[in-house]
């Protein structure tokens, strides 16, 4: 996303997955090859143990008691906030909202700026290639509100249409909500550029970042966008957590949408005055041990470098993309592999994904992902109901590209006989 | 903790695997009395179940179609191979021995299970047992709504 300097040593994937305990797995006597980071990665040591030192040495809830180990969690649980804000190059900790994850961050927008900006007969752009997480919440504010939804189409090699993106940001939708990175196609949008064109017509821009933060460097005041959503469970944290950037000013144009304890300031039996942004977003008992973890993450990642990381993952993807056209293997998304990084989707000739991922894993332990992968609009549009898909992170090495391919091979012969 | 390991061959079997590449019941019917389409939010695949019904009230044809993975194509085709010929009420009674079969339970000695036998290792893989069921319960709703409909009429 950002112009990212070649790295001068190579990562170290030997050494990486030593830090990550599960790597170790065998599966029915096969060692694990972990071909599905981007549903979810998996976790490090320091991750593990952060989690764990919350429960053992600090837990207590958040910014309410006065006592030691109110003091020692809330101090964790805000560190952990400002190290988000400076990992995506936040102006403030304050631009961090805690969620859920990325869903809950666009279902928090959806209504507590959309409820409130979004009138009847507003457009609603989108693209053609939104997890179901960047699609559903718009679909039900369009409902709520009476707007009506377009979409930005995809290139049949898998990329945004630029032109008609230019063209149906020109006619000032409400909003553009649109992914950084396809969670299929593994397409790299240009952040950047749709975010400048969007500002110039005066449109709000959310951007679903959640494939881009964990591989690589993301900087929120480098693209420009006014939303930004992201999890921790797919950047080497813990589930259940992620966050939701908000840029300056645009706090004064959202509601509270849930209500609660920690989103309040003072409460009243009929009515009540909210916290300042971000707790006035955040009713309820947070997940404190999981920001802390999602700190250890982003450490774990600074550390890895996350130019190293997207330059590894680029490699591993060349490398598939390679073996599987050797094979005769569908892929879908962008030919040219500098557009893309870390995801491969494919179709093996005459089989159902689900009996080529179930053979993968039965026969060489080998974890994929088969199915529509929350993103059924994309798969219509490439006139398929699911695919197969292989993603790759830090921690995957080209032994396992190749294990996948030899996998592949397997289950073709296997089926035709 | 031991988790069983089934193989794959228990789910693959040649049985399964002759009914994925030669499905029964691809067929247009003469009549079709109901149509109803099922989907497995999982995955995503789509079955297109229809039914004829004869004038003796039982299932004189079944039409199963779609896209879907050998586990729901071959259950499909057996679909069709224990259904037609059934009354109404036979039929939900095979569903309800389909069902208990993918979940262990016993299965009443009076029901004969044909070829579903050979997916009867499905209940080891619980995220395929929705595979296999998909065009049962597809079945099941067709059924549910040919019932209304003979009530309303």
């Amino acid at each position: 996303m950002r112009t990212i300097e070649a790295p001068a040593k190579p990562l170290d994937a030997d050494a990486i997955r030593r830090d990550f305990p599960i790597l170790a797995t065998s599966v029915r006597g096969k060692p694990l090859v972990y071909l599905d980071s981007a549903a979810t990665s998996q976790k490090p040591q320091p991750v593990i143990d952060a989690i764990t030192g919350f429960y053992s040495a600090k837990n207590s809830n958040v910014h309410r008691s006065v006592h030691f180990l109110a003091e020692r969690a809330t101090a964790a649980f805000e560190e952990a906030r400002a190290r988000v804000a400076t990992f995506v190059s936040a102006p403030s900790p304050e631009c961090v909202v805690w969620t859920r994850g990325t869903t809950e961050a666009v279902n928090l927008v959806a209504n507590a700026w959309g409820d409130r900006n979004v009138k009847a007969g507003d457009t609603l752009l989108l693209t053609e290639m939104e997890h179901h997480a960047n699609l559903v919440p718009w679909q039900m504010l369009a409902k709520r509100r009476g707007a009506r939804l377009r979409f930005v189409p995809v290139t049949d090699d898998g990329r945004l249409d630029m032109d008609a993106a230019a063209a149906r940001l020109a006619e000032g939708p409400k909003l553009f909500a649109f992914t950084s990175k396809s969670n299929v196609l593994g397409t790299e949008n240009p952040v950047a550029d749709l975010c400048r064109t969007a500002r110039a017509a005066g449109v709000t821009t959310l951007v679903d970042a959640a494939q881009s933060v964990p591989h690589g460097a993301v900087d929120v005041a480098a693209l420009g966008c006014d939303f930004l959503a992201f999890s921790a469970h797919k950047a080497l944290g813990p589930m259940g957590v992620g966050a939701l950037i908000v840029r300056p000013g645009m706090y004064d144009r959202m509601d509270p949408w849930q209500g609660g304890g920690e989103m309040i300031q003072r409460v009243r039996l009929e009515e009540s005055t909210y916290a300042e942004p971000p707790l006035r977003f955040e009713a309820g008992t947070p997940p404190a041990a999981d920001a802390i973890g999602l700190h250890a993450a982003i450490d774990y990642l600074v550390a890895a470098g996350p130019a190293r990381i997207h330059e590894h993952e680029a490699r591993l993807t060349r490398l598939a993309l390679d073996l599987l056209a050797e094979l005769g293997v569908r892929t879908f998304g962008p030919d040219d592999a500098s557009l893309r990084a870390g995801i491969v989707s494919f179709e093996v000739p005459g089989l159902h994904p689900h009996d080529v991922a179930q053979f993968l894993d039965a026969e060489r332990g080998i974890a994929i992902r088969a199915g529509h992968h929350c993103a059924q609009p994309l798969m219509r549009r490439f006139g398929v109901i699911a695919t197969c898909r292989a993603s790759f992170y830090l921690y995957n090495t080209e032994s396992e590209v190749r294990a996948l391919a030899d996998g592949l091979k397997a289950v073709m012969e296997y089926f035709r006989r | 903790m031991s988790i069983p390991e089934p193989s794959f061959e228990a789910l693959y079997r040649d049985l399964i695997l002759d009914h994925y590449k030669a499905p029964h019941g691809k067929k247009p019917l003469a009549r079709e009395d109901i149509v109803t389409e099922g989907m497995n939010p999982v995955c995503g695949d789509e079955v297109d179940l229809a039914l004829e019904i004869g004038a003796d009230g039982r299932v004189a044809g079944v039409r199963v179609d779609g896209r879907g993975c050998a586990i729901s194509v071959s259950s499909g085709s057996i679909l069709h191979d224990l259904v037609v010929g059934k009354s109404l009420a036979e039929a939900h009674a095979q569903i309800a021995a389909v069902k208990a079969t993918l979940q262990g339970a016993p299965v009443p000695k009076e029901i004969d299970l044909g070829d579903f036998e050979a997916l009867e290792g499905v209940r080891h893989f619980p995220v395929r047992v929705k595979c296999a069921l998909l065009p049962w319960t597809t079945l099941d709703q067709a059924l549910r709504e040919l019932e209304a409909k003979g009530e309303k009429s």
